[in-house]
This record gives structure tokens, sequence and C-alpha cells, in this order.
């Protein structure tokens, strides 16, 4: 008997779980994707059926998922991780080949109206494997390094088959997803200095070569570099999205230009203005203000995670709220510094915001599993 | 996996430390993230708002409305017309090549004309509207409008473009426009921002050229926005220009097309100056061509037919023909002689047909000599040996200044293209422009209008209004601008003695009038409206003496081009003038055959307001007289419309 098993009988049951749901979360939830709607009503210039109305519809559709992964108890999808990681693994495996070869570079599955990309399917299955993985290891052996590497292998694998797509955006999102889990739950942080080192010293031997006989990289790549770190260098080519969007949020100034008064982004000056760059929209016709907003609410429902990870005695419970919320979290830094001009351009979508199906669904069954963990939390 | 107490409490201990670590790391980061937000949307607001301004809008000119260009009674010379046209743009068109064929099948094109325009349009941006076809008629424009469902992207579009419905009376003097060339710009130190428009028109020649800043207004402007690929949004601001300011001329529309039709098909020109005002009522040169055919865009066929033609149909002959003015300037030479006292109005020469002077022989145009000739006989029957004699006693200097008082020799300032000053010689000017002495035979050569004499039909006009007005009358070509009368220029008394200008217009009565006048076959009979003149016959070639010797050609028998050119100046009505005219018809032979009765018409049309009355004529001529008047191809009074037998 686990820990939590013991304690069954105090965890809600039937209809009665709806209570025991974290509802503030799931208010926070449904005012950003109303937020998201209203911004995609503007961009697509007072239309609905552009945008807004398609997303409303797999937002509902997403809603119901939440609240269907919430009422299923937790340990059920704990004993599921394994399953839904290899079901995952194999999808991206079968994009890779059959994508390429078939589907001329399709990288999704078409699922009635949705289209699953694996990929995002990926990022919570990881998370939810790695959670099972350190709920089931002995704790003392969570830092030796054989155990380490198993979850470094879990990780990597499906990394490198989402980098070939080539999607550096999810990756990325993998990797740290990944990290997080890792770090939560107690792998010793020399490992993490090590790996932040070699990072670190791989860069430098990139940069510092430069120009020297032995240098690591073509020349041509390290143009590529240059303007991927300084966009101002090429204005009208692969710089021109960041100084739009930089314009774009900086034109909105402290309260912005007004509901659907956005001249960036309706003039067609921005681009992917209603998928990543859709926080522009929101910064230009709110401004300062609005999106300052926006970001406390992302805050606030990160910190609803956070504090529901801390109350709950499971320990699988904590580390998959942990690495789900951090995995919400890297996005949003992602995508924000992405759109303010402090990291370079990868497609990292806006969280609940951007357009697009996949990442909704994949992000509401994250949040349901949140809430799963949250209702049947032991007392 | 079964835990112990002890292992739950590590783990949750464990947990809670990372999370707030995690925590603690994603705090710094929203804030980093609001830094950097507020730096962007408040310390550099101002900047990217600036910048973000600077993208979408974006300012265009509303090209100004032409003025008007009226006769002296208001009747339209130059106006603008309704351009239909049809543009084409890509993007909306879809597939623009079937769009193109079922275009080509509303209006007549050819199949070059149709791949010429599928090329064009697949050259410019998706966005840009490109003309298809210019100057539609209405009925092609509806058929495209009804059609409008099945061509996607095309764009019936109505522009303004100038329109001459007087076109050819009109060619020279108010001249045409057409699109803004580099030559026209570098003239410009500011060239107004309008004349880069895309097919702008600017005044090229004349009337349309000299007023161009009367006539062309300010444009207006229009803030616009744009989108990222500078598609036009919506107009933000629209500033109206100022319409150009429509101009009433001195002439008068009807009786320069009785002057434009009487001329015919000479090479001629006629002036005719309201001696009262200097109102150029009349300013004609043949043969002429249509000005709508410039603004059209010419063909290389037509220009070619104008330019090869040696009736030179381009040059405005009235203002830049510089012609020896040949027995005409007697008068000039007689009054200087006046003047100058060297001679009073009863001076008698005998004439026995030639003056020699130095071993040479200056002859008279009659062979056998005129006898003692007097002042007024010497115009009369327009005795040469007279002006030689008169000549060597006045000197060149004094001539050549009578003649600049009477406006020969310097330029009228109208606003017309190429006027020229001609020239009137005199001793100061043979050094300078042919670095050479002044020689006694150039003196004789002048006196009668020959050597270096030149002077354009505008300055004879000019030369007769003033010897029958003995005022300083300078012509006049703009009456008045937007309504607003513009003042008539000054016109001071010339200084010259009133006994001898009483003597010279005596002369020039005879002439007409007199039994033995050179242009007695001229004359009007309706004693109040007598004419008064002097014709002229000028030499294009120098006669030798071989030829001389053999008898002197006439003109019937010379090639076109080496005939003389036939010359008339007049005033009427003789006892209070009014009109002066001078007419001049290349190698037309004679100016009492060719020249004077082309201006006995003229004037006596200008003195009538309409077709002169045949009651003007001698009864003799009347016959012949009344079917040529029935033959002018003249246009009807009311709408400027050209008789139907030239257009067919």
């Amino acid at each position: 008997m686990t820990y939590l098993e013991n304690r069954l009988k105090q965890v809600p049951s039937g209809l009665r779980k709806v209570l025991f749901l974290n509802w503030p979360l799931v208010v926070l939830i449904c005012t950003v994707a109303a937020v998201g709607f209203l911004m995609l009503y503007s961009i697509a210039g007072g239309d609905i059926d552009t945008w807004a109305r398609p997303q409303m519809q797999r937002f509902a559709v997403g809603l119901v998922l939440m609240f269907g992964v919430a009422m299923v108890p937790i340990w059920f999808w704990r004993s599921m991780a394994g399953v839904a990681y290899l079901v995952s693994f194999l999808l991206l495996i079968f994009v890779e080949v059959v994508g390429e070869v078939g589907m001329g570079a399709q990288r999704w599955i078409d699922i009635g109206p949705i289209r699953l990309q694996p990929s995002e399917m990926m990022k919570f299955t990881l998370v939810l494997l790695l959670a099972a993985y350190y709920d089931w290891l002995d704790i003392k052996r969570v830092s030796r390094p054989l155990w380490v590497l198993v979850p470094v292998v879990l990780t990597v694998l499906p990394t490198v088959l989402v980098l070939m797509q080539p999607n550096l955006g999810t990756s990325l999102m993998l990797l740290l997803g990944g990290a997080a889990v890792m770090f939560a739950a107690g792998v010793s942080l020399w490992y993490f200095a090590a790996v932040g080192g070699m990072a670190v010293a791989a860069v430098a031997a990139v940069f510092l070569t430069r120009g020297t006989p032995w240098q690591l990289l073509h020349d041509y790549q390290y143009r590529r570099i240059d303007t991927f770190l300084d966009p101002t260098a090429d204005p009208l080519g692969a710089g021109y999205n960041i100084i739009q969007a930089k314009i774009a949020l900086g034109s909105g100034g402290w309260s912005g230009k007004g509901f659907m008064q956005g001249t960036q982004s309706r003039l067609n000056f921005l681009p992917e203005k209603h998928t990543d760059f859709i926080f522009t929209t929101l910064a230009e016709e709110f401004g300062f203000v609005g999106a300052f907003s926006l970001l406390a609410l992302y805050a606030l429902i990160i910190g609803f995670c956070l504090v529901s990870a801390l109350q709950n005695r499971d320990r699988f419970s904590s580390l998959l709220i942990i690495g789900v919320a951090a995995t919400f979290f890297f996005y949003i830094a992602v995508n924000l510094s992405m759109v303010m001009g402090m990291a370079p351009v990868v497609g990292v979508p806006l969280p609940l915001l951007s357009y697009g199906g996949s990442a909704m669904l994949v992000i509401l069954v994250g949040f349901g599993l949140v809430q799963s963990a949250h209702v049947h939390r032991p007392r | 996996m079964r835990r112990t107490p002890k292992d739950s409490e590590d783990s949750a201990r464990t947990i809670s430390r990372r999370s707030l670590m995690l925590g603690g790391a994603m705090t710094a980061m929203v804030a980093a993230l609001g830094v950097r937000m507020r730096y962007l949307q408040v310390d550099q607001a101002d900047a990217f708002r600036l910048l973000a301004e600077e993208n979408r809008i974006s300012i265009r000119l509303i090209p100004p409305t032409r003025g008007l260009i009226q006769d002296r009674n208001g009747k339209l010379i130059a106006g603008n017309e309704q351009n239909y046209r049809v543009v084409i743009t890509r993007e909306q068109a879809g597939d623009v090549e079937v769009v193109m064929r079922r275009l080509a099948g509303i209006i007549p094109m050819t199949a070059e004309e149709l791949q010429e325009t599928i090329d064009d349009v697949t050259r410019h941006s998706a966005f840009v509207p490109v003309i298809v076809r210019d100057r539609l008629s209405w009925d092609e424009f509806s058929k495209i409008a009804v059609n409008a469902p099945v061509l996607p992207g095309v764009v019936p579009e109505v522009g303004q473009s100038r329109i001459y419905p007087r076109d050819t009376d009109f060619a020279h003097v108010v001249g045409y426009t057409g699109p803004v060339s580099e030559k026209d710009l570098e003239g410009l130190d500011d060239p107004d921002p309008v004349l880069a428009l895309p097919k702008f028109q600017i005044g090229k020649i004349g009337v349309e050229k000299w007023m161009e800043d009367t006539l062309r207004g300010a444009a207006g402007t229009k803030k616009i926005e744009v989108n990222a690929v500078g598609r036009v949004m919506r107009e933000l601001e629209r500033q109206e220009g100022d319409p150009g300011s429509d101009i009433r001329l001195t002439i008068d529309a009807d009786l320069q097309n009785f002057a434009q039709a009487r001329l015919g098909e000479e090479s001629a020109a006629v002036v005719l100056i309201d001696i009262a005002n200097g109102d150029v009522l009349a300013c004609a040169s043949s043969p002429s061509f249509d000005p709508n055919l410039f603004v059209r865009g010419i063909s290389h066929v037509d220009y070619g037919a104008l330019t090869d033609n040696d009736h030179r149909p381009l040059a405005n002959k009235a203002v830049s023909g510089a012609y020896p003015p040949g027995s005409t300037f007697k008068m000039v030479t007689a009054l200087a002689a006046l003047d100058a006292g060297v001679i009073d109005e009863s001076h008698k020469v005998r004439c026995p047909g030639y003056l020699e002077f130095g071993g040479r022989r200056f002859h008279c145009w009659s062979r056998g000599g005129h006898g003692t000739v007097s002042l007024t006989r010497s115009l009369t029957e327009s005795c040469d040996v007279f002006y030689y004699d008169v000549a060597q006693k006045v000197g060149i200097d004094k001539i050549a200044e009578t003649g600049r008082l009477l406006g020969l020799g310097l330029r009228h300032d109208l606003p017309m293209s190429a006027i020229t000053e001609g020239s009137m010689p005199d001793k100061a000017w043979k050094l300078e422009r042919h670095k050479a002495e002044w020689m006694i035979g150039d003196t004789i050569n002048a006196s009668i209008g020959q050597g270096y004499v030149l002077s354009s039909p505008l300055q004879l006009a000019v030369m007769t209004a003033r010897i029958a007005s003995g005022r300083a009358v300078a012509p006049r070509l703009v009456r008045m601008i937007d309504g607003q009368e513009v003042p008539a220029p000054e016109a001071p008394p010339l200084g010259l003695n009133e006994a001898s200008l009483a003597a010279v217009r005596k002369g020039m009565y005879e002439v007409v009038n007199a039994e033995r006048g050179t242009a007695k076959s001229s004359r009007i009979v309706e004693a109040s409206l007598a004419m008064a003149g002097k014709t002229g016959t000028s030499q294009v070639r120098n006669i030798t003496a071989a030829e001389r010797a053999r008898g002197v050609v006439s003109n019937d028998q010379l090639p076109w081009e080496r005939r003389d050119h036939a010359l008339f100046v007049g005033f009427a009505p003789f006892d209070a003038p009014r009109y002066a005219i001078a007419v001049v018809v290349e190698h037309g032979g004679g100016g009492s055959t060719a020249a004077a009765p082309i201006a006995r018409d003229v004037i006596l049309a200008a003195m009538t307001g309409g077709v002169p009355p045949l009651e003007a004529y001698p009864a003799s001529q009347r016959g012949r007289i009344e079917s040529m008047l029935k033959d002018l191809p003249l246009r009807d009074p009311a709408t400027g419309a050209a008789p139907e037998a030239e257009k067919a």
C-alpha cells in the first residue's frame, strides 16, 4: 500500500469531485483564453469567423478534455505514464519516417477535425513519465549517475527526433521540461552546473575560434548566427519580424492604441500576428497596462500550480504539477523574450493565446492532469 | 513503491526546496520580462510610435483641375474632358490571362496588345493597377462596367485630360499639354511635386506653356494609410488643392476661325490687333495641326507628316516667322525722314527706274520708272527709288530708331512660344553681328525692307496699329484671369509729328483706294469701313544682273519655294482706325494679289462681326467673293463644331 492509497477514503468520489477542482486555476485559464479570443477577433479586423470562432471551438473541446482528464484518478495516469510516453514516441518516429516519405514533410496526424502533432503530445507525456520514474525511484538513488542517465536519455531521444524535423522551439521545450522535473525531483545541482558549464564552454569555443584557422563553423554559419543574434543587421530579411514586433510593442505605450486600433497588426506589418507574435498585438492595443496584466495572469496560473504542488504530499503528483507548470512557464518565457527582442526568434507559441489547435489541446490536457492531481491529492 | 514515512518526509522537503528555487527563478524571469516590457512600452514608446506612424502613413498628391482657356467672349478653347480608362489589378484578377481574354471580347484588342498588357501586368507588383486602355468610348466603358462580375480585378476609371474643341484654330496660340519630360524639369529650380505624378500633363508650347503656373493650380494632398505591401487601405485626411485659374484670351474665336479658314492651305499668317487696347483679336498661322493628337500621344506617321511638310504646319508663323518686310517697311523710312526733318511732306524725287550709287544700280520694281514722285505717290505706287534717295539723307541709325519706336526689332511679350525679335539693323548691330562696317548699300536695301531687316506678322501688325493711332500700342493676349480683367498695357503717344503721320496714312489710303494704288483691287467700297494699307513683296533670292538682263521671270514660273513672299499691312476704318492687320503669305508672289485680299476679308469680318457683307466689296468682285466665302470651311459659331465636309 502506498502512502496515497492509505488515504483513499478521504479522496472525493463521483460527481463530488467537481467541487474539489482547483477552481481559481480554471477561472484564470478561461480568462487568458478569453483575452486570446478578443485578440484574434481584433487581428482579423473585427471578424469572428477568421480565427476567433475556430479557436473558441478548440478551447471548448480542450476544456471538456481537461475536465475529463481531471475526473480520472491520478494513479491511473501514473500507471499509464509508460504507455503514453511510448505511444508519443512511436508516433514521433512514425511522422518522422512516414511523414517525410509519404506525406511531404508533414509532421502531424489528422484525427477528424484535429491535427495531432506528436511533438506537442510528447511535451506532457515526457513530464508524466519522468514524474512516474522519480516516484518509483528510491530517493537515495536520485543523484546516482546511472539513475540520472535514464531520464536524460528519455528526454534527449524525443528532443533529437523533434530537432530533426526541424523544430527548434519544441525541442527546446522538451529539454527544459525534462530538466525541470529532474531538478524538482532533487537531482544534484552539480549535474546542472556541469551541463550549464559545458554549454557555456561550447558557445565560447564556437565564438572564440572565429576567424582563426581552426574555427568550428563555416563563415556562412557564423553570419547566420549574427543575424540570429542581431536582427537589425538585416532589417528586411531575417530581422524584419522582430523589428516590426518591437515597433508594435513600443508604439503601444502606457495604455495602448485601443481595441482594434493597432495599426501594425491590422496593416500586416506584423508577421505571424495571430500565432507566435500575438502578444505584440495585445501590447500594441492595450499598452504596458494590458501586457503586464497578461503577464500577471500567467504568473498567477503558475503560482496556483506551484502552491498546489507544494500542498500535495504525493511525490508523483507534485512532480507532475511542477513539470506541467514549468513547461507552461517556458512557453511564456521563450515566447515573450522572442517577441520583445531578448532572444532569437524560435517558433514557440504563447500558450492559450496563440492560434493553433494542437498546442491548445495539449496544454489543456496538461492542466487536466494538474487538476486530477489536485482533486485526488492525499488528505 | 513502498516508502517509509522518513523517505516521504525527505521527498516532500526536497520538492518544496526545489519548487521554491524554481519559483524564485521564474519570478526573476517574469521580473526581467516586465522590466523589458516597461523599457519598450514606456521609456521608448515615443520612438516606436513614430516608427509605427512612418510605417503606415503615406502622403499622396491630388492633381488639381487645370484651368480652362476661353476666347474673349467665353467660348471654350481648351477644356478638360473625362477620360474613361480601364485598369486591371493582378491580385484581384486571379488568372490575368483568362480575365484579359474576356476583356478582349468586350473591347476590340489585337493579339499583340493583349499579350503586351498581360506582360505588363505580370511585371508589376500584384497590387499595382495597370492601365489596359485609355480613352474608351462611353459605350465600351459601360460595357465593361456591366460585365464587371465576370471581370475580377478590372476597374473602369475616370480621369481628366485636355481637349481642344476648336482643334486647328488655336494650335499655335494655345499650344497643347503633354506628359512631363526631363527637359521640362530641367529649367525648374524647385519643381512642383505634382509634376512627378504619373500621367500628369504640363503645357508644352503656347499659352498652355507660358501660362502654366496660372493654369495648373495647386495640388491637394491626402494622407492615406498603407499596409505592409504598400496597398492603400483608407484615406485619413484630405486637403483639396486649388484648381487652376481660367484664362480668357483677347482672341475672338469666330474671327480666328474665319482667319484660319481664309488662309486656307497657303503657308501664311495673319495677325489682327484692336488698336484701341492692343488686344490681339486673331492670330492665325497656316497650315495648322490638331493639338488633340499631341495630347493623346501622336503617332510616328502623323508626326512625320507634320515635320516633312514643306509648309511647316508646326511653326507659328504669326509670331515666329521673321520675314523681310519689303515695301511694308516704307512707312518707317518715310516717318524717320520726316521726323528727322531731312524731308517734309511735300518732298519729291525723280524716279528713272533705278538709282545709281557707287557704280551700282539699285532698281525700282517699275522698270520704266515712276517719274517725279511725291511722298503720297511713293506709297501709293510703292516707288523704291524715292526711299533709296530719302534713306541716304536720313541714315540707317535714324531709320532703325523709328523702326524700334514702331515696334520692330524687339520682342513683344505675349505668352506664346518662339516669339521672334526679328531684326532692325543699324551700324552698331552690323558691326557686332557681322564684324563689318555698315555700307550705304545696306541702307538702300533696308529702306525698302530688304537686306537685314526682318519682322514677324505680329510686329508688322503692331507697327501698323502705331502708325494708325500715333500711340505706342502694345499687344495683349490675355484678357481675364479667373474673371479679373488684366489691365490693357499703356499706350503713350509715340511723339511723332501728327502731320507726318497723316501724310503717311494718306499714302496708305491711296494704296488701297486710289486708281493707281497697288492694292486697289482689294479696296472696301463701303466708305465707313474703308481700309488703308501697304503691300509688300519681299525677295527670298537675289536677282542677278544676268537674270535682270533676260527680263525678270514672273513668280508663276518659279518653283514654289523660290517665289517672293507676299505681305500686306493695313488698318480700318480709315476715318477712325480701330483694327490693324498684317498678312504674310510665304512664297505667295505679290502682296497685292496674295496678301491684300486676305487682309481685306479678315478686317471686314472683324469690323462687321461675322462673315463680311458683300456690299463692302466692289460690285465687279461680288460674284467671285460670294462663292469664295460660301466655300470657306467655317465652324458653327455656337458650338465650334467643324463643318461636315472637313470631317469627311
